[in-house]
């Protein structure tokens, strides 16, 4: 169906190499954290449940603690590749900024409609809003970590998050938040899957007519 | 507390003869539940002990970063006594009933190893040594935290007095309970390390580890021995009866 023109056309880069490795390392370092972060939290629980043993890594609480200060490794020097390369590159700046409150509400008014227009390779307010939202979780969540896991070295920054056992649950908060991001983005993922092969190919697909007048 | 072994999982007949300790096997045997990890393909993940040797790697890496993160002049925040939790929790790798009864008069603390004068000592005669206290929080490795008050001697000063070797790397706890732990020279030699006679204004009682115990502020509880009866130095690793299972050995705080 598509015509010579545009499938001469050489294909459109999405995402960079580095956006692709950092992203699949990041979920993979991801679901180890949380998997076994939920075993650790079953040990002791903060709220009155725990998780489904199924949905938790490591078997008991010194097998999650291993693989929790094992991927943090990965999860953080990770995330400093994709931070340094995404200021460096002015990735974050192009992808996430401009961004205005009105815009957000606007885009998000239209998404709730299912107005909302999705091109690839370009993100409205509210995709932009979210996309920050978890960078800044994913900062929380590793300085909360870092708290709880030094509390007498790294004290002020414990006391920063209002002491060892408040720190814990800003823990809990930031990696409840992440969840509910993945959640969000993994259903967005299976609503349009076109978005999914960019991010292990880097290129588009040829666009198609609905695309193309944007 | 809960005990978080489970070692219904692991099958005696199951260990191959080149396994030497069963703590990388810990790690991981029950661990591979999760579908997610199915992303390791090309691994043989029914065999976990090529990912229990990256974990355990990544644990010994670990020790070395806490020992550098280890700032010997940096003290744990203590508390007001209005802070104390109360009841403090009990808590070992058995009931409260199971704890050992320990028989004060006859009790001898033994030294051994790198330590020059090895005499046993009696409760009186470390009662006698210069006493301080301290209320600090004790974090558990599961997560919860209480806050508390011990006195006793300072671990420096003890370790000074009976010339033990304090350029070697380890200082090993024998304990009634059957538990054993180690602890690095550098946080034994820390102002805030305690031989723990006193709980609040009295003698340790059975459930917090009578005589006496090791108070460590700057690392987790499970690195607090009980009951202590034999204190040695060494430089050879002496490991603990959790991190022989797979807890972290440094895990400073």
């Amino acid at each position: 169906m598509t015509d010579t023109r545009i499938a001469n056309e050489p294909p459109r880069s999405i995402h960079t190499l580095v956006v692709r490795l950092t992203h699949w390392i990041n979920a993979f370092a991801m679901v180890c954290m949380i998997g076994s972060g939920w075993q650790i939290y079953n040990a002791s629980p903060i709220f009155s449940f725990k998780f489904p043993p199924e949905l938790t890594l490591g078997g008991w609480l010194g097998g999650a603690l291993a693989w929790h200060f094992a991927a943090m490794w990965l999860l953080v020097l990770n995330g400093i590749v994709y931070l340094a390369y995404g200021i460096a590159s002015g990735h974050l700046r192009k992808s996430f900024l401009p961004l205005s409150l009105r815009v957000i509400l606007q885009d998000a008014a239209a998404a709730l409609a299912f107005r909302l227009m999705h091109s690839l390779g370009r993100y409205n307010a509210v995709q932009k809003s979210l996309y920050i939202g978890v960078l800044l979780l994913g900062v929380l969540v590793v300085l909360s970590g870092l708290s709880i896991w030094k509390p007498v070295q790294l004290q002020l920054l414990t006391a920063l998050f209002g002491g060892y056992d408040f720190a814990r649950v800003v823990h809990f908060a930031a990696m409840t938040g992440i969840v509910l991001f993945i959640i969000v983005h993994l259903t967005l993922v299976a609503l349009v899957p076109t978005t999914l092969l960019p991010m292990i190919t880097g290129r588009a697909p040829a666009p198609r007519r609905e695309e193309s007048h944007k | 507390m809960t005990l978080p072994l489970h070692p219904k999982r692991v099958r005696m007949t199951e260990i191959e003869p080149e396994i030497k300790s069963i703590e990388r096997r810990m790690f991981l045997r029950q661990g591979l539940s999760l579908g997610a990890l199915t992303m390791l393909s090309g691994c043989n993940l029914a065999d976990g002990d090529a990912v229990d040797r990256v974990l355990f790697a990544m644990s010994k890496w670990n020790d070395r970063v806490q020992a550098a993160l280890f700032n010997p002049a940096r003290l744990a925040p203590t508390y007001p006594e209005s802070a104390i939790t109360d009841p403090f929790p009990f808590n070992a790798f058995y009931q409260e009933k199971d704890a050992p009864i320990v028989d004060g008069a006859s009790y001898r603390l033994q030294l051994s190893g790198m330590i020059a004068n090895k005499k046993p000592w009696t409760i009186a005669e470390l009662r006698a040594l210069p006493q301080e206290t301290q209320v600090t929080r004790h974090i558990c490795v599961e997560g919860w935290s209480a806050i508390g008050k011990w006195g006793g001697v300072p671990f420096r000063t003890f370790l000074e007095r009976i010339g033990a070797d304090t350029a070697a790397k380890y200082v090993g706890f024998k304990c009634a309970d059957k538990y054993y732990s180690s602890i690095d020279m550098a946080t034994a030699l820390h102002p805030q390390t305690l031989l723990a006679l006193d709980y609040g204004d009295d003698a340790l009682p059975t459930k917090y580890g009578y005589p006496m115990k090791l108070r460590v502020p700057t690392k987790l509880g499970f690195k607090n021995p009980k009951h202590i009866a034999e204190i040695y130095v060494t430089n050879d690793y002496p490991g603990g009866y959790w991190e022989d299972q797979g807890y972290n050995w440094f895990s400073g705080s």
